[in-house]
């Protein structure tokens, strides 16, 4: 949009806007995201405690229970990728959730009365929260020795991979949420009340193999399933385990007869991802 | 040359609410304008609607020469906003905070840096840029806000009551600042506030009640137009020396915080008759020339104070401000 000559002073300079002022804007969104994640280094520390105690309290005091039925097989190995999920989930709700403080702080009111697209600071937010929840997953994903699996570059860059779409997607899911909730505490509740079931049917606790008709409906709902699958198959893929063991404790996900391949597990996430982004976006868009 | 600010018949209602009913105004480039009125008037209502932050119900208006429904990215990159509660990141430093709204608004990069401590030195907190902003006195997050709101070279700033809730001292200085801005910068300021003792450092003044601008001028035409000075006495017996008020010289007055109080043109002398012919003994004399509180008064008779003890309910704009 070109200044009326009539009106501009000499001494100012307008901002150019289109385009390549929306990606600035994504990008200093996603800039705040990683500076108040890096700040903010008790929040990564705490993080840390949930998928440790799942990992070594939970996995090794369910161990002896379960050896038998795991065919010898270590239980934390098989809880490993879907602690790995979970140790996304968190820090990409709270990224999103911060919105609503913002909100409360009345900085979101900053953002919203910029000359940029509510596009591009939700683009910019759910990166942000997809790169800070991966950085997190990535610390979990450092303990994969004393779970019994060794360090590989090829296994570690796809979870890693892995794990950033799903970051995105949940951070996505949260920013929707985040815009209709109107106070942090009312946004922890419903958070809450999502990720427990979503984590609970997903097989990143146990196999999906052999559920009830109506629990695998449920699992085959959930966005969470595919990729914990899709991380679980990538790193047993890498780990020595017979046969039997993997039919039992990765036994992938069927839709009718047919195994959803990992690519595709992948696809359905990062669509749902975008989509609930779509959403959130025009759910901004809309308000004043 | 085209006004920085231009209303045409601005309207705003709520359901059955009129906020602003109509509102015509014109703001000269380079001009400093005051919104005046007690709280619930109007004022952030209106502001809001100049910064496409709510759609008016009728009427339209321009601000640097765009549409403020139709253009109003257009409208956004060029004005400055600093609104009533403070819209900081505490947990960035203050430079931090500056480069975010920069980045927002596209100020060029090659521009940024100079820019940056331009207004950071005009508001002295050019030495803390490296501080969070938590840290900060309501004062200088206040600062950081104006500084914040000029980052982008906008041709309009907007300032809705920029030192509500501001101790005196503080206040004055931000005014200090406010007045060094003028002489810097190319740039517009519209600022509402209900601090009278504030509104005269405008150029001109819009004085605004239940929804309508019901006064707009220079703050001295506006208190010539009163033309009468304010007398307040104490006295013995106040009731006494209304009634002799009124009998002797015609005049009405009311008793405002213990003192008994009237307008009388020529007031100084008058009060040397005062004394003569009251008849009732006086223990002190104040003469004050008009304020603009007598503006107020005289538009509306009642003063600020009165309007804003009687304030109605808040705006549905307010409640929904944070969005």
């Amino acid at each position: 949009m070109s200044a009326d000559p009539a009106t501009a002073p000499a001494a100012v300079r307008l901002p150019d806007g289109g385009r390549r002022h929306d990606l600035r804007a994504v990008t200093v969104v996603l800039r705040r995201e990683l500076i108040r994640f890096w700040q903010d280094r008790m929040r990564i520390v705490i993080a840390l405690v949930q998928p440790a105690l799942f990992l070594f309290v939970l996995g090794s005091g369910l161990a002896a229970l379960t050896s038998a039925g795991s065919g010898g097989f270590d239980l934390r190995t098989f809880l490993f990728p879907g602690v790995l999920a979970m140790s996304v989930m968190m820090p990409a709700m709270f990224s999103a959730g911060s919105i609503v403080i913002d909100r409360e702080y009345g900085f979101l009111r900053e953002m919203l009365v910029a000359p940029v697209s509510r596009t591009a600071l939700v683009v910019g937010k759910c990166l942000g929260g997809a790169i800070v929840a991966t950085g997190q997953g990535v610390l979990v994903l450092l303990l994969a020795p004393a779970v019994g699996i060794s360090y590989g570059v090829a296994w570690m860059a796809a979870a890693i991979g892995l794990m950033f779409v799903l970051a995105f997607t949940l951070t996505a899911l949260g920013v929707m949420v985040a815009g209709r909730i109107r106070s942090f505490q009312g946004f922890m509740a419903l958070v809450n009340m999502l990720v427990m079931p979503m984590l609970f049917l997903s097989g990143a606790m146990f196999p999906l193999s052999g559920l009830p008709r109506w629990l695998t409906v449920l699992t085959h709902v959930n966005p969470l399933t595919y990729a914990v699958d899709a991380v679980r198959r990538t790193v047993f893929a890498h780990v020595d385990i017979s046969e039997r063991s993997r039919a039992v404790l990765a036994p992938g996900v069927h839709w009718g007869g047919w195994q959803v391949p990992v690519a595709a597990e992948v696809a359905i996430v990062a669509v749902l991802g975008l989509v609930l982004l779509a959403v959130a976006a025009a759910q901004f868009r809309r308000t004043e | 040359m085209r006004p920085a600010v231009e209303a045409r018949g601005l309207a705003k209602t709520y359901g059955d609410v009129a906020a602003v009913r109509g509102i015509d105004l014109d703001v000269a480039p380079g001009e400093t304008f005051g919104f005046l009125g007690p709280n619930g008037a109007g004022k952030s209502t209106t502001i809001a609607m100049l910064c496409t932050l709510a759609r008016p119900t009728g009427g339209s208006a321009r601000v640097a020469g765009h549409d403020v429904v139709r253009e109003r990215d257009a409208v956004r990159r060029n004005i400055g906003l600093v609104f009533q509660d403070q819209t900081l990141d505490l947990y960035l430093t203050a430079a931090q905070n500056l480069r975010f709204h920069a980045e927002l608004y596209g100020v060029p990069r090659d521009e940024l840096d100079g820019r940056l401590r331009r207004v950071l030195e005009m508001v002295g907190l050019w030495e803390r840029r490296g501080s969070r902003v938590q840290t900060f006195s309501g004062g200088m997050k206040r600062r950081l806000e104006i500084a914040r709101g000029l980052l982008h070279s906008p041709r309009v700033l907007f300032l809705d009551e920029p030192t509500v809730g501001l101790d005196p001292q503080t206040r004055a200085s931000i005014w200090g600042y406010l007045g060094e801005l003028r002489r810097a910068e190319d740039v517009t300021i519209f600022m509402t506030t209900h601090y009278l003792d504030e509104a005269e450092y405008c150029d001109r003044i819009a004085i605004m009640d239940h929804g309508e601008l019901i006064a707009l001028d220079t703050p001295e035409a506006l208190k010539a137009g009163v033309g009468k000075d304010r007398v307040s006495l104490r006295t013995d017996d106040d009731a006494a020396a209304i009634a002799a008020l009124r009998g002797r010289f015609g005049l009405t007055a009311g008793v405002q915080e213990g003192t008994v109080t009237f307008a009388v043109a020529g007031g100084e002398r008058f009060v040397p008759r005062l004394f003569a012919e009251l008849g009732v003994p006086i223990r002190s004399v104040n003469l004050a020339r008009p304020s603009l509180d007598d503006v107020f008064m005289s538009y509306t008779g009642r003063t600020i104070r009165d309007a804003e003890s009687a304030q109605r309910p808040a705006m549905p704009w307010i409640a929904g401000r944070a969005r």
